[in-house]
């Protein structure tokens, strides 16, 4: 596959372990958090940390929408199936989500709940005009990079004048999530952050640019480097981090140059900012209530905004007391130091929201790293 | 967190729609995010739709950056 | 005086009808069923009996049997239907024993409404894949439910086997230092038939693998008695048929990615998906566990065989107490190749 398989080349990836290997300080640790579950997930997938010098570590961020997605928000799918009836349409990444009283997206499904899952907010438009008869709520999540296409089927529906079809709208921000980990508690107890550098999000970029991230680097004086979602693009960034450090800059480079330009995509920006507007706050799993992080359906557009359409109010639900996302998500800690890690809280079974998604940072760690912790007769 | 891939635009097929290919599987997705999308242009896409076109040159340029390293370090 | 024959049965409208409560109630409507549809395609010795039961004469060697109940969406799919992929499935987990299959039973419950051109389709299909198989369909049921209690058609099959002496295959039996083989490309089946789910559709010229292997079975243990494990990865694909062994066997394993074959189009439409090749369900492939030292032995002879033409050694067996199976990136780094929890969901994150 073009632009993909060159990425991912294996006789490459030994030339970059070594130049990281020649170029970092063995007296040093260099802490890095990949922001973006993508990133996450590409480390763990192709096993890229048996390729890093131990004195390098990838930290996991909270960049995965539907790790960060409260309970609560889950819930309200779940009564817009089971309550309100309507024709629920969804991502497949939100089906299992655990939610309260026992109940996940496909338990709805199984107890009667019309929901249905969708590879695009298109097709959840396409099912309103098929079934004029029935309410059919698209539950929209994602960062930056999935905010857009939301936008253009709200203004499609406005345009086809549709009667019966609205959004849960729970797109989050991504500088938002990252001053909120810049900014965390551990901070001010610490004095430090124990994080030097950040891998920026690949695909969230292309929608709003490199220059948000110039803030960052500057007031919190740390490197970004804005990463494509291929192996070797991580492990470039990582190098180019790994230099920014060694010389004592904090700058914002950009890696993915086929995708990323510092302005963005100025279209789809302004697509986004006529349909929504900031939510004052939001609760994000894990991180708890983080100011000006979400976005909700702007006034002209209410009448697509199932929250307002079926009243629906999202209840705060505590995390179990065990579970340490709120820590590893922050970087603080690993999914090892949670007590119910692989035991209680499984991807079968998750607790927590990192072991939620595939790419949280518990979750790919289960399923593609721990065979690192334990001692075996390797080949 | 987002999976999107770069993929081959192979027909116009509307306004704002078009065909891509990837490897031989075909999809039609929405073109409304990018403007001046030509067929033979790459571009990323994500849910049905494109986000961005792919910049070639800056792709190869970026594939000689990896293959320019030294394999002792600098 | 009427020109119509005294025995005038008025037959099954196959072009226009549709299945009706009556299809299923044991009377005159359910024995035209059976006799103008099921036995007229399945025809053969036994079933021209007309009982309820097949009479078989005691086959030689110790005998296997397996079931296997089909319910797959849609029914038609590019590369087969459900008729075909229903027989190729039971004489395949029947084969994995290192068995020959000898006779397959058949059972169908059928939602009130369903067409009958559609029902007959299947029924040929499977008439079709049963006799090219040489192992016919000997008895059989029918059950309708009322509409909207059934997805059209639901089907089981049973089959029974014998197994040559010599031959002790099953999933307890893999050693360290064995050698793992993979008779061919993974991923086809399912990726064949998620291109026809609405809202995943896209345009490919996927098919589904479905075959019968017992021919290519056979040929192996007849080159290769010493073969320890056979089975085929259906459903949850290559990583949950190798942890599933791991576990029974007690032991663990170390696969190269770039050694599994896997075709540019099934990579692809993973890839939109966000889906992993290795838990995609494949209905015409099969691994092979074998001491190391006939390893060889094995791949040529499985080459030799159509249905093996792109076989492949994929890794190898190894002590683990934690019946990990492990993977060799194709970018050179380890990792997990997990159980999967619970199917496994297209993906946009």
């Amino acid at each position: 596959m073009k632009y993909i398989d060159e990425f991912r080349d294996g006789r490459l990836a030994g030339q970059l372990a070594a130049a990281i290997a020649a170029e970092v300080d063995p007296g040093r640790s260099y802490n890095l958090m990949e922001f973006c579950g993508g990133h996450t997930h590409a480390i763990s997938r192709y096993g890229v940390a048996d390729l890093l010098p131990p004195v390098v570590r990838m930290v996991h961020g909270p960049g995965c929408p539907v790790c960060v997605l409260p309970i609560g928000r889950v819930d309200l799918g779940v009564a817009l199936a089971l309550e309100h009836r309507v024709v629920l349409c969804t991502y497949g990444d939100c089906l299992r989500v655990p939610a309260s009283n026992g109940l996940s997206l496909l338990k709805a499904k199984a107890r009667g709940g019309d929901v249905r899952m969708v590879y695009s907010p298109a097709d959840a438009l396409k099912v309103a005009q098929a079934e004029p008869g029935r309410e059919v709520v698209f539950f929209a999540i994602g960062f930056e990079t999935t905010t857009p296409p939301t936008a253009l089927v709200i203004q499609q529906a406005a345009r086809l004048g549709l009667k019966n079809f609205s959004v849960v709208c729970n797109h989050v921000l991504t500088p938002a999530a990252i001053t909120n980990i810049l900014e965390s508690p551990e901070v001010r107890r610490l004095g430090t952050l124990p994080l030097d550098g950040f891998i920026g999000p690949a695909h969230v970029s292309t929608i709003i640019g490199s220059r948000p991230y110039e803030f960052f680097a500057e007031e919190y004086r740390k490197p970004v480097v804005i990463a494509g979602f291929e192996p070797l693009d991580v492990m470039q960034a990582i190098l180019m981090l790994v230099r920014q450090i060694n010389e004592g800059r904090a700058e914002v480079e950009n890696e993915f140059t086929r995708a990323v330009t510092r302005d963005g995509n100025l279209k789809a920006q302004a697509l986004v900012s006529e349909v929504f507007e900031l939510r004052r706050s939001f609760e994000w799993r894990g991180l708890g209530v983080v100011p000006y992080s979400a976005l909700r359906i702007r006034e002209a557009y209410r009448a697509f905004d199932a929250e307002s359409r079926f009243g629906l109010q999202a209840k705060t639900v505590a995390d179990n007391k065990a579970c340490e996302c709120g820590a590893i998500l922050r970087g603080v800690k690993h999914p090892r130091d949670c007590k119910v890690f692989g035991t209680v809280c499984t991807p079968e079974n998750p607790i927590g929201s990192c072991m939620v998604s595939s790419e949280g940072a518990c979750a790919a760690y289960y399923s593609y790293g721990r065979f690192r912790e334990i001692p075996v007769v390797a080949v | 967190m987002c999976l999107a891939i770069p993929v081959r635009v192979v027909e116009l097929s509307s306004a704002s729609m078009a065909v891509v290919d990837l490897d031989g599987i075909r999809k039609e997705i929405s073109l409304a995010l990018v403007d001046g999308v030509q067929v033979g242009d790459y571009v990323i896409m994500h849910v049905g739709y494109a986000l961005a076109r792919l910049d070639r040159e800056e792709a190869e340029r970026t594939l000689a950056l990896f293959a320019a390293v030294p394999a002792g370090g600098a | 005086m009427s020109g119509v024959r005294a025995d005038y049965v008025r037959p099954l409208d196959i072009k226009h009808g549709r299945v009706d409560l009556s299809h299923g109630a044991g009377g005159r409507a359910m024995a035209q069923l059976v006799e103008q549809l099921f036995a007229a395609a399945f025809h053969n010795e036994w079933l021209a009996q007309r009982n309820d039961q097949a009479l078989l004469p005691r086959p030689e060697g110790r005998i296997v049997m397996s079931t296997d109940c089909h319910v797959v969406s849609p029914l038609f799919f590019p590369g087969g239907d459900i008729g075909c992929l229903s027989v190729h499935g039971t004489i395949n987990d029947v084969a994995m024993a290192g068995a020959r299959p000898l006779y397959l039973a058949a059972g169908f419950i059928l939602e009130e409404g369903f067409a009958l051109a559609d029902l007959k389709r299947i029924v040929d299909s499977m008439a079709g894949a049963a006799c090219e198989a040489g192992v016919p369909i000997v008895t059989g049921d029918t059950k309708v439910v009322e509409a909207g209690k059934g997805d059209g058609v639901f089907i089981t099959t049973t089959g029974v086997g014998v197994v040559p002496s010599g031959i002790t295959i099953s999933g307890d039996r893999a050693r360290p230092g064995d050698r793992i083989v993979l008779s061919g490309t993974v991923g086809d089946h399912g990726m064949a038939v998620m291109s026809q789910r609405e809202s995943l559709a896209f345009g490919t010229d996927l098919r589904s693998d479905t075959a019968a292997l017992h021919g290519l079975v056979a040929a192996m243990i007849d080159a290769v008695p010493e073969v320890r494990v056979l089975r085929d990865p259906t459903r949850g694909g290559l990583a949950t048929t190798l942890n599933e062994i791991a576990a029974q066997s007690g032991v663990g394993m170390v696969i190269e990615e770039a050694a599994v074959p896997v075709q540019r189009q099934v990579q692809a439409a993973c890839e939109f998906l966000g889906l992993d090749p290795l838990y995609v369900a494949n209905e015409g492939k099969l691994v092979a566990i074998v001491p190391a030292d006939r390893a060889e032995r094995l791949l040529q002879t499985m080459r030799a065989h159509p249905l093996g033409r792109q076989a492949a050694p994929i890794g190898e067996v190894i002590e683990d107490a934690h019946h990990f199976v492990q993977m060799r990136t194709r970018f050179g780094g380890k990792r997990n190749v997990d159980w999967l929890a619970g199917d496994q969901l297209p993906r946009i994150c």
